[in-house]
């Protein structure tokens, strides 16, 4: 594998998987709106995937999006195990998304530098519909960090569970100084070192407190396929109706 | 072939008949997502270009485009997505912006490419024009649309986002 391609792939699998979890609220949300924000970010994250695997599909010769998306193994995926844990409850969901959503935002912030063209062109438009995402994230952060004693407490504890699954999103792959050398990415120390700057004071500002990490391993492994148990059943569940009818035209 | 000679600006204005899916009262000209229109050779090709990444109405506009093309004659047309220029709000011509308000949908003010959380959250009353209005949800019935209210006329309206 080449480095771009290595990185547009965990990008992909992390898109694909984030938006599935977020559509499991479709139905489900606490209210109506947060329903349809969770449904349309799902939407949003599912549609950067098809994007992200249509350039490995233009670029690197992969298979067809739908291929990629349906009929690999859980081995073959290379997303974090952050966006692999169930949604929880709405707290739950709502710190992942925060941590997740920034850390994106960010990664695409810098790729709008990247000397591989259709990333860097993908990455401008991309970079905009994610702004609503991470507004939507830091909204819910202040708004329950500072709410009621019980909103506080929850937020508070369900960032205590995410936040160390977090640095799994920043796990080094071998391609990280060739990626630096041929400006395609910044690289992932350097993408952790600003998304920790930039949410510290969000985190600070909403009343609550920065975990600490006792266990540097806590989250790793997904870069290299090796995943939780909870990515399996989704991949089953996310495949079924594609396996039912394998070349059938929608 | 059509015996008549039909220029690259006739297409594109033919074009204007192509509408919205999900805003039906605002054409594809007026949204801004014709790049180009280019004749070669009794060829026709045009670029466009999708708002939103995910945008679910692209490949039905894209369908419709050509259909509209081959009708007026032509029998070689090529609609192509064009991923070498990011769509944005500004790209909404001034004509779609007050079809759009009749619609009675509220519009993403021009931002030359940067916006703001204060812009984002401001949008002027579609119905009454008034300022006084404020965002309830980030995210509505489409991709491209947020949810707001207005304290003077008391309605609810949903509004283009500024992309």
């Amino acid at each position: 594998m080449q480095p771009a391609e290595e990185l547009i792939l965990k990008m992909a699998d992390d898109a694909l998987i984030m938006g599935h979890r977020n559509s499991e609220w479709t139905g489900l949300g606490p209210i109506l709106e947060e329903d349809i924000a969770l449904s349309s970010m799902a939407q949003d994250k599912i549609g950067h995937s098809y994007a992200l695997y249509s350039i490995l599909h233009d670029h690197f010769g992969h298979q067809e999006p739908d291929i990629l998306a349906f009929q690999r193994t859980e081995k073959d995926f290379k997303c974090c195990h952050l966006a692999e844990f169930p949604i929880g409850e709405y707290d739950f969901t709502l710190a992942r998304h925060f941590l997740f959503d920034h850390a994106e935002f960010l990664r695409y912030e810098l790729l709008i530098q990247s000397s591989f063209e259709p990333l860097a062109r993908l990455a401008k438009k991309i970079h905009g519909e994610l702004k609503y995402h991470v507004l939507h994230a830091n909204s819910w952060l202040v708004r329950l960090g500072r709410g009621t004693d019980e909103s506080h407490a929850r937020m508070q504890s369900a960032l205590n569970a995410a936040y160390p699954l977090s640095s799994g999103i920043f796990e080094a792959t071998p391609f990280e100084q060739q990626l630096t050398d041929e400006k395609v990415f910044a690289g992932e120390k350097q993408l952790q070192a600003l998304w920790e700057e930039k949410i510290r004071p969000l985190i600070e500002q909403s009343g609550l407190q920065l975990p600490v990490v006792r266990d540097v391993s806590s989250g790793m492994g997904g870069r290299n396929g090796y995943h939780t148990e909870h990515l399996q059943p989704l991949l089953n569940e996310m495949s079924e109706v594609f396996r039912m009818e394998e070349n059938i035209e929608w | 072939m059509n015996s008549i000679i039909i220029s690259a600006e006739e297409i594109l204005s033919s074009l204007s008949e192509v509408m919205d899916p999900e805003i039906p009262a605002l054409s594809i000209v007026d949204l801004g997502i014709i790049e180009d229109v280019l004749i070669e050779d009794e060829c026709v090709t045009v670029k466009m270009l999708p708002t939103f990444t995910a945008c679910p109405a692209i490949k039905m506009m894209q369908q419709q485009v050509r259909e509209k093309v081959l009708s007026l004659g032509f029998e070689n047309v090529n609609v192509i997505i064009d991923d070498s220029v990011a769509w944005n709000s500004d790209r909404i011509t001034e004509e779609g912006k007050i079809k759009l308000e009749k619609f009675g949908l509220g519009i993403p003010n021009r931002h030359g490419g940067e916006f703001s959380l204060f812009e984002i959250e401001h949008s002027k009353c579609p119905h009454c024009s008034s300022e006084d209005t404020t965002m309830n949800s980030l995210f509505g019935s489409t991709l491209c649309r947020s949810i707001h209210f207005c304290f003077s006329c008391r309605q609810s309206f949903e509004r283009f986002k500024p992309l």
